[in-house]
């Protein structure tokens, strides 16, 4: 089950399979998956609960070793014996943006500083770590929120801060668990355009794991995963 | 950017209130390190008091603070006569309890021959005892001020308070109080009338009560205090201390038990409150899973994780630890057993506080290393 995109493929994934448990209570979260996502994608993950979504997620955002198959992420083959999990941690603060259902900002830091956490992890300083936060947190329409605490911030707004913390280190892959499943329709629409400018303009590949079927026409392609299997696509462009 | 400290901020409330129990705990751990050393301080009180270089007590016993001792009063002539002693003065000691102010007092009564060896040597008000009567040099811990009267004996008799010391105290804490060699002895031998009408009736053989305690005697310069003490161990059939062996008996003998004591208490709160910080830090990772799997998925490295709850768990100890000692520094007035608090020993257990946070958090630090960072996408 594999699809091509046009250009330069970001992520790809070949035959990549996973299972929990042995025996009886063996699971097998991931049956054979191939998949490939290309610049300036927005790519769907539909599929009941229990197919795998997460699993895959997690095989894509370098948190979960699968146990067949290959993957590279941005040209580079990832989990073959070379990869400690110091790699694995800089693969993802510098390739990857993550953007949660619950935003997950972290409660003790306001927004500016939930922004440039992942900057000043990357090794940038304080105060260009601030600086460019701020810029980013302007450009998504939340500027004027910068100050304050996430307890705070509306649903929106502290999706927007969420998806700035994402693009903090202009990552290529973003994964968005469920973006929109705490957002009103309206506002839902707003991030997914938000998503598929980012990846136009930063030339990234969004990878969204979503239930929400309002969002679906946002899509350039639908990836449907029943029992660990990649069961359908479905090409929206 | 400190996340050890925002989240602390973030919770300040909290924070402050968990320091605030930490520092009552630690401040308990602080006072019983300040007893142990006050113990030996209390038990050493009267002997530095006192100044002496060798210590004359009953033929076989180690007196008169392990072991009571009883010679006859004339036995300071004999020792001022040995050759290298330049003073020697008896004392008696006793201890009484009377009522003040509604209020039981224990009390030991030292007596002395008022300008000889055995008194008080430092006053913080007043003057030592010029009268040979009814007159008392009291301990500030009594409560007595100069010019007070105390009611002592069974006869009823009033002494003036002339003198006041310091810090001078008995191994159990009581406060000591001076009195002249002739009072001392006439307070330890009266009798109640009914039971000296018993006496006489039992004719002319008296109970004698020119009997002291010890005598304490300074050496002149050059005499070596061991020298001297064989001298009148030899030929006086009398058994005699040096000062340092008198310290040495008081501390390793007569309050080693107690000492222990304080020193099993202190160890066991300290593996207390090594297991109170560790809960608490523990508490503290296991609410901040969430917090720990994001920063985990966003690339954070283990060491600001670690950095994130050992920074917390030290902050949390320093904290506990000093206004814990400034409450112990606080209260130490009104505290009834003397705390001393030396500069090294509080040094020290600053340290053991230290380790012990460190070693408290390795629980939280090791839960936290295994946080899967997938849990920040499955919440």
């Amino acid at each position: 089950m594999e699809e091509m995109p046009g250009a330069d493929p970001l992520v790809e994934l070949k035959g990549i399979s996973k299972h929990f448990g042995e025996g009886e209570t063996r699971v097998d979260a991931l049956r054979d998956v191939t998949l490939s996502v290309g610049t300036g994608e927005v790519v769907g993950l539909l599929g009941p609960s229990g197919s795998g979504k997460t699993t895959l997620l997690n095989v894509i955002g370098a948190i979960l070793e699968p146990d067949e198959g290959w993957m590279k992420l941005d040209g580079e083959v990832v989990y073959d014996d070379r990869w400690l999990k110091r790699d694995l941690r800089r693969l993802r603060l510098d390739k990857i943006g993550f953007i949660f259902q619950t935003h997950n900002l972290l409660p003790f830091l306001n927004a500016t500083d939930n922004v440039a956490v992942v900057l000043q992890l990357a090794g940038l300083s304080r105060k260009d770590g601030i600086r460019r936060s701020e810029e980013l947190l302007d450009y998504l329409q939340v500027g004027h929120r910068k100050h304050a605490m996430p307890s705070q911030l509306s649903g929106g707004e502290a999706q927007r801060v969420a998806i700035a913390r994402a693009l903090a280190n202009s990552p290529r892959i973003i994964l968005a668990d469920e973006p929109t499943a705490a957002l009103d329709s309206e506002r839902a629409g707003i991030v997914m355009d938000l998503l598929r400018k980012l990846a136009l303009e930063r030339e990234a590949a969004i990878i969204a794991v979503t239930h929400d079927e309002k969002i679906f026409s946002r899509f350039d392609r639908i990836f449907m995963l029943r029992d660990g299997r990649l069961a359908d696509i479905e090409q929206r462009s | 950017m400190n996340l050890a400290w925002r989240d602390i901020r973030h919770k300040f409330g909290r924070f402050v209130m968990t320091c605030l129990g930490l520092s009552l705990l630690l401040a308990v751990v602080v006072t019983m390190a300040g007893i142990y050393r006050g113990q030996t301080a209390d038990s050493l009180a009267l002997v530095e008091a006192v100044k002496a270089d060798i210590w004359v007590v009953e033929a076989g016993t180690h007196g008169p603070f392990a072991e009571s001792s009883r010679i006859p009063g004339d036995t300071r002539e004999m020792v001022a006569r040995i050759d290298g002693v330049a003073e020697a003065g008896s004392i008696t000691l006793q201890n009484v309890q009377i009522e003040r102010s509604g209020r039981k007092l224990r009390l030991q009564v030292v007596g002395y021959e008022p300008g000889r060896p055995g008194g008080p040597t430092r006053l913080i008000a007043g003057r030592t005892i010029a009268r040979s009567h009814y007159e008392v040099v009291a301990d500030r811990r009594t409560g007595l001020a100069l010019g007070e009267t105390l009611r002592l004996g069974r006869k009823g008799r009033d002494y003036t308070v002339v003198g006041v010391t310091s810090g001078i105290v008995t191994l159990s804490g009581d406060s000591i109080i001076y009195l002249s060699l002739k009072d001392a002895q006439e307070l330890q031998f009266e009798q109640a009338p009914p039971a000296a009408r018993r006496e006489a009736a039992r004719g002319p053989q008296r109970t004698p009560t020119d009997l002291v305690n010890a005598v304490v005697a300074r050496l002149a310069p050059n005499y070596p205090p061991a020298q001297v003490a064989e001298v009148i161990r030899r030929w006086k059939h009398l058994s005699v201390l040096t000062d340092q062996e008198q310290k040495l008996l008081l501390t390793r003998t007569v309050i080693e038990r107690a000492r222990r004591q304080l020193g099993l208490f202190m160890s066991v709160l300290t593996v207390v409150s090594a297991v109170i910080i560790a809960l608490i830090v523990y508490t503290l990772t296991m609410e901040k899973i969430r917090e720990i799997a994001t920063l985990k998925l966003i690339g954070a490295p283990d060491r600001t994780i670690i950095g994130l709850i050992l920074q917390q768990a030290l902050l949390m100890g320093i904290v506990g630890f000093v206004v814990g000692t400034v409450l112990v520094y606080a209260f130490n007035g009104i505290f009834p057993r003397r705390i001393v608090m030396m500069p090294g020993d509080i040094a020290m257990l600053f340290g053991v506080v230290v380790v012990v946070c460190l070693l408290a958090s390795l629980f939280g630090v090791r839960a936290a290393l295994r946080v899967d960072p997938s849990r920040a996408l499955t919440g």
